[in-house]
């Protein structure tokens, strides 16, 4: 369904991606790896739309779409939705009304009317409380003053209301405790079916003794220089990043 | 003949209703009428005036009226759905059918000032004009050369209020304008405790002019928190001034909602005389078509451990006119005060004008005081936040600008009040930033 | 030898400053049409130049001096004032430093001020600081190599007229405000920058300026003209503390910046404040703008303020052109019983103008100082930016500290930010610096040397030391 193909990417002049290739199926997990600075936000932030990445070279298709010529909103209409690994304060702006708007703006994009209230409510809550959160939490600003690990259950709530086709998810384990991450990870595995996929970009092994992926590919230096199965992560885990750096890429 | 003079004839029309009033009241009378031909209306040149053109009410001939009639129907409309102790004016004409003071609890007295005036006089000549007199504007001067009904509010020491106190002022489309000069008086006990909403609200095409003069006297711990919502036509005009003095520890809070009016000017004042005194000016303004609104506040702080703070948010559309200024005073000798101010703006059309000036003067060393204004943008690390869950920008822009306004609203625990201010809000927001609904379905759900 | 040659060079300019007709070098105090014509016929003017004078006078009859400023001074007789007197003679002035006062030494000594620099502005006569003013000599023969004129405001009405005829007056009318237009009617000299089109004047217009504007006089008049693509940096007054019989003080600078241009102007002001009780000391009333003409030109403001009794000054900038952009910084410490309200104007009319204010206000004894600023932005200045910053510190409990922001916007691209702050010297601060065994009035100076750090990185850099220690000798005693 993602077909990411040679991507180059520039910011401020100087190049993060040097020519990355990766393609996600339906069902699949993947989990990207790599030491600091190797250009894992990058490729996401690339893929959601942010500003200030000038893709040079290479394509970026989703279902056959040009994801790079989609507007940011389009895309996650679409269904391709980031959970961020910072995710922004937005004082005011209700959880409940960014979950609605989303979520209507997604069903119009594909034909369908809003939703009705009573059928969103239900949905809702039931999300919430699978969730471990309270439902006080939807009259809440969007992550203002949210702790660390709020912030990031909050991003896998919308991420379960929406049902995205492909979730990518950035550094969804950083600054979590173990029990937080418990949650975090329960919450991604509900989304685990055979025609959605999920793209991890994660610095530690740890959430993938979570989360199991089917691929892992190791991202050095703006290429994948490595791909794998689960047991990839493993060997990173004990090894460290400098042997997959020295041996010549597979 | 002249504006000033014009207006003054109007009093003639009133001597004989007035034959027998208590000589206090004559003499005050005669003092306002007095300042108000020595001022005449403000100019540009006036600094307080400066950005306010108050021509739509010195060239009008507003006539005065007797008459408090009002249909059941509209005025249910109007009124906010609250369980409140509630009077009503209608053109400053109290209307007991419309009010409903049947559950007032012991220990608090709430009035027509009139009824308040018969009943003792004296007792109401005291604090009256105690917090302002004459020389605070042309239009507290003309204020009180006309002065005839308002509200009287005394709450014991220690009572706390169970229900909120709404003074609702109606504003009807009158063949002819009219103008009306209501006076509020809230005295507030030692420790006591109230909430009061003062609604101006009016029917669609009502033109009249309402110039008010409030005061508010807080005693020893006394906490009052203070609404003013006006959602008038926008034909409307209204003048107010509220004065308020906080003795020690006393607490205001103040709400000052503006959603409607052609021209409103806003003054808030307070006195903060006792050590522990607090206020905490919240305001929120949005303005359309060519509604001109304009508000003033000052903290004076008199007395040493003095607190203040204020948040007003703005948001102006089309050739509407905002004016923000806040002022801060620390009196000599004022040690160990904290004062902040936050004024923001969002004009949404290029012949929208904001005239913002928060100012200090301080003299003292002990003091922490900061304020700043801004007039800008959305935040577009937030719009490219709610993009990337699907929203397209306008609504995500929408959304945002609702939420502006929302950060004054969320200080607000009466769910009849935001809920009303934010349905409004969202309703006046240009239809491209497709709200419709969305706000509507939010506050169902949130009954639910 | 030398320095007889000298004194005969001085004598003889001075002598040409003069129309020999006129024997008189003084008039008595007063002013009316004949006064304005006495002091430019002295300055040999054409007949347009009285007419323009003439037709300020006219306009400041009419006009009332300003009161919203928050000062309290007595009103001023603008008929007890004399509006022409000639220099002091050679011969009267002191004629070597041994004659100065020691206390004046003193200060230069404190603030540093080069050795060589101190006769001159001692008022030492001029064959003293011999060594001085050949320095000054090297720098015309630079100045005029690279085409940039740069000569006193009479020369220039005598030697350039249509290039002042062009831009006199054209950024403060003469009917601007009061003192403007006093000054207009009677300005009796300052300065004239005139950089060519792509110039970039070849030294800081300082040095020269601190050496020879000692006795510029109380009507000073300055017009700096930057062609496209020309660059010059002006900077005006000193560290030491000018001394001056005339109490008022009304000076008009205009700056006018075309296409690409950059103009930056500094001013350290310490005229003589008054003593204790604050009397005698100067008022200074000044009107400076500047006009950002051109698409991209930049002017920036860059002022410190210390001295005088009275000071009210708003330099400001007219956003013209597209994406000029104009900057004020400013430092201003008052003591004693001085009373400052100064501040900026930044009007934004062309699209994407930019422009900072950084405004640092020190209050000290019973001093009171007010910030007053403006930013307007008009319907046509789309994506106009501001950022104002504005501190106030207050040091003791008899001073006050007053901010007046103005904000005029009428554009919804505009962005305007304003943050204020007033606070005092930290006692924890300190504490602190106490503790490390720095003394208080050291503590003190540090803190507020830091308070001010983002004016002064903007002063040329001899300068900026310079500033520090006058504001150490400034606030002398207003701790403890």
């Amino acid at each position: 369904m993602l077909e990411v193909k040679d991507l180059h990417v520039t910011v401020e002049g100087s190049e993060i991606l040097k020519g990355l290739t990766l393609s996600i199926q339906p069902g699949e997990v993947h989990a990207i790896m790599g030491p600091n600075g190797a250009g894992k936000s990058t490729l996401s932030a690339v893929i959601a739309g942010k500003d200030g990445y000038e893709v040079t070279a290479g394509s970026i298709t989703f279902e056959g779409k040009d994801v790079l010529e989609m507007e940011i909103e389009e895309r996650a209409q679409a269904g391709l939705l980031l959970g961020f690994q910072y995710p922004v304060e937005i004082p005011g702006v209700k959880n409940i009304y960014l979950l609605k708007a989303a979520l209507n703006a997604q069903r119009e994009a594909r034909g369908e009317g809003e939703i009705p209230a009573p059928e969103f409510m239900k949905l809702i809550k039931e999300k919430v409380s699978f969730m471990k959160m309270d439902n006080s939490f939807l009259q809440r600003a969007v992550n203002e003053g949210f702790s660390g690990g709020e912030k990031k259950r909050n991003e896998i709530l919308q991420m379960l209301v929406l049902q995205p086709k492909l979730a990518m998810l950035d550094e969804i384990d950083s600054g979590l405790d173990i029990d937080a991450m418990k949650v975090v990870a329960d919450g991604v595995n509900s989304l685990r079916s055979e025609d959605r996929g999920i793209l991890l970009v994660t610095h530690y092994q740890r959430l993938l003794d979570y989360i199991v992926p089917d691929h892992v590919h190791v991202l050095v230096n703006g290429r994948i220089v490595k791909s794998g199965g689960a047991e990839l992560a493993h060997e990173l885990e004990s090894r460290g990043y400098d042997w997959v750096v020295e041996e010549p890429a597979a | 003949m002249s504006d000033v003079q014009r207006f003054l004839d109007r009093l003639n029309e009133r001597s004989e209703a007035r034959r027998g009033e208590p000589t206090w009241i004559a003499a005050r009378r005669q003092a306002g009428a007095a300042r108000f031909e020595a001022m005449g209306f403000p100019d540009r040149r006036v600094e307080e005036w400066k950005y306010t053109d108050v021509r739509a009410i010195s060239r009008t001939d507003f006539q005065l009226t007797g008459s408090a009639e009002f249909s059941q129907a509209s005025a249910a409309a109007l009124t906010l759905p609250l369980d409140a102790h509630r009077l009503t004016f209608v053109d400053g004409v109290f209307s007991s059918a419309l009010s409903d003071l049947s559950e007032l609890p012991g220990g608090v007295q709430v009035q027509p000032l009139s009824q308040a005036l018969e009943e003792n006089h004296e007792a109401v000549g005291g604090p009256l004009g105690r917090l302002t007199g004459v020389e605070f504007s042309a239009f507290s001067a003309l204020n009180t050369a006309f002065f005839e009904e308002g509200a009287l509010v005394r709450l014991a020491p220690g009572t706390v209020v169970d229900k909120p106190i709404v003074l609702q002022f109606l504003s009807r489309a009158n063949e002819a304008p009219v103008m009306s000069h209501p006076r509020i008086l809230i005295e507030a006990g030692g420790r006591s405790q109230a909430t009061v909403i003062e609604h101006h609200v009016g029917e669609e095409g009502a033109a009249n002019f309402t110039n008010l003069v409030e005061e508010v006297m807080l005693d020893r711990g006394a906490n009052l928190t203070h609404y003013k919502l006006v959602e008038s036509p926008e034909q409307d005009l209204h003048v107010a001034s509220i004065h308020v003095e906080q003795c020690r520890d006393a607490q205001f809070t103040s709400f000052n909602i503006t959603l409607g009016g052609g021209l409103v000017r806003n003054d808030l004042v307070s006195d903060l005389n006792g050590q522990g005194a607090e206020v905490t000016f919240n305001g929120l303004f949005y303005g359309q078509n060519r509604q001109h609104v304009d508000n003033h506040t000052l903290a004076n702080h008199n007395a040493p451990h003095t607190f203040s703070h204020e948040n007003y948010k703005g948001i102006l559309d089309d050739r509407a006119h905002g004016v923000f200024n806040g002022k801060v005073i620390v009196k000599r000798d004022s040690q160990k005060i904290e004062a902040d101010q936050s004024n923001a703006n969002l004009l949404l059309s290029d012949r929208a004008q904001i005239d913002t000036k928060p100012e200090l003067e301080i003299y003292a060393d002990d003091v922490k005081c900061s304020h700043g204004a801004t007039t800008g943008q959305l935040d577009e690390e937030a719009v490219f936040a709610l993009r990337t869950r699907g929203l397209d920008e306008a609504t995500a822009r929408g959304l945002l600008t609702l939420a502006f306004a929302g950060e004054v609203m969320d200080q607000v625990n009466l769910d009849a009040v935001s809920e009303r201010v934010e349905l409004t809000v969202a309703g006046k927001l240009p239809e491209r930033f497709h709200l419709a609904g969305l706000v509507e379905a939010a506050v169902a759900l949130n009954e639910d | 030898m030398a320095s007889q040659e000298m004194e005969q060079l001085v004598r003889r300019e001075y002598k040409e400053g003069f129309v020999t007709d006129i024997e008189s070098d003084t008039i008595p105090p007063g002013l009316d049409e004949d006064t304005i014509a006495f002091i430019s016929k002295k300055k040999g003017e054409p007949q347009w130049m009285l007419d323009w004078r003439l037709d300020a006078y006219h306009q400041w009859l009419k006009m009332t001096a300003p009161s919203w400023a928050h000062l309290d001074y007595p009103p001023i007789d603008y008929q007890a004032i004399s509006y022409f007197s000639a220099p002091k003679r050679e011969e009267d002035k002191p004629q070597s430093l041994d004659e100065v006062d020691p206390k004046l030494l003193e200060t230069y000594e404190k603030l540093g001020i080069p050795l060589h620099e101190r006769a001159a502005l001692a008022g030492v006569a001029v064959d003293a600081v011999f060594d001085s003013v050949s320095v000054t000599t090297t720098f015309k023969d630079k100045l005029a190599e690279a085409g940039v004129i740069f000569c006193s405001i009479s020369e220039a009405i005598r030697d350039y007229p249509e290039l002042v005829k062009q831009y006199l007056g054209t950024v403060v009318p003469t009917s601007d405000n009061y003192f403007a237009a006093l000054n207009s009617a009677v300005f009796t000299d300052g300065s004239f920058v005139f950089v060519p089109e792509g110039v970039t004047c070849p030294m800081e217009l300082s040095t020269y300026f601190r050496i020879n504007a000692a006795n510029t006089g109380q009507f000073e008049r300055t017009l700096i003209v930057c062609e496209k693509e020309a660059q010059v940096s002006y900077l005006e007054g000193c560290t030491a503390p000018m001394r001056d019989e005339n109490q008022l003080h009304a000076a008009v600078v205009e700056l006018v910046a075309l296409e690409d241009a950059s103009i930056k102007y500094s001013t350290v002001q310490n005229w003589y404040p008054g003593d204790e009780d604050g009397k005698g000391g100067i008022y200074n009333f000044v009107t400076k703008r500047g006009d950002c003409r051109g698409d991209r030109s930049h002017i920036s403001w860059t002022q410190v303020e210390t001295g005088s009794a009275i000071t009210w000054k708003y330099p400001s900038c007219i956003l013209r052109g597209k994406d000029s952009i104009g900057e004020f910084y400013s430092v201003a410490v008052t003591n004693g019983r001085q009373q400052a309200d100064t501040g900026t104007k930044m009007i934004h009319l062309g699209e994407g103008s930019k422009s900072t204010i950084v405004s640092k206000g020190i209050s000290a004894g019973r001093s009171n100082q007010s910030y007053r600023g403006l930013v307007k932005v008009g319907p046509r200045a789309k994506g106009a930016r501001n950022f104002t910053q504005c501190d106030s510190l207050l040091i003791g409990d008899t001073c006050g500290a007053h901010t007046f922001p103005y904000q005029e916007i009428g554009n919804s691209t505009a962005t305007v930010e304003h943050e204020a702050t007033t606070s005092k010297i930290g006692e924890d601060q300190l504490f602190y610096c106490q503790s490390r065994g720095i003394s208080e009035e050291d503590a003190v100076n540090m803190i507020v040397n830091g308070f001010c750090k983002d004016v002064f990185q903007e002063l040329p850099m001899e300068f900026a030391v310079e500033a520090e220690a006058l504001l150490n000798v400034t606030l002398e005693g207003a701790v403890g």
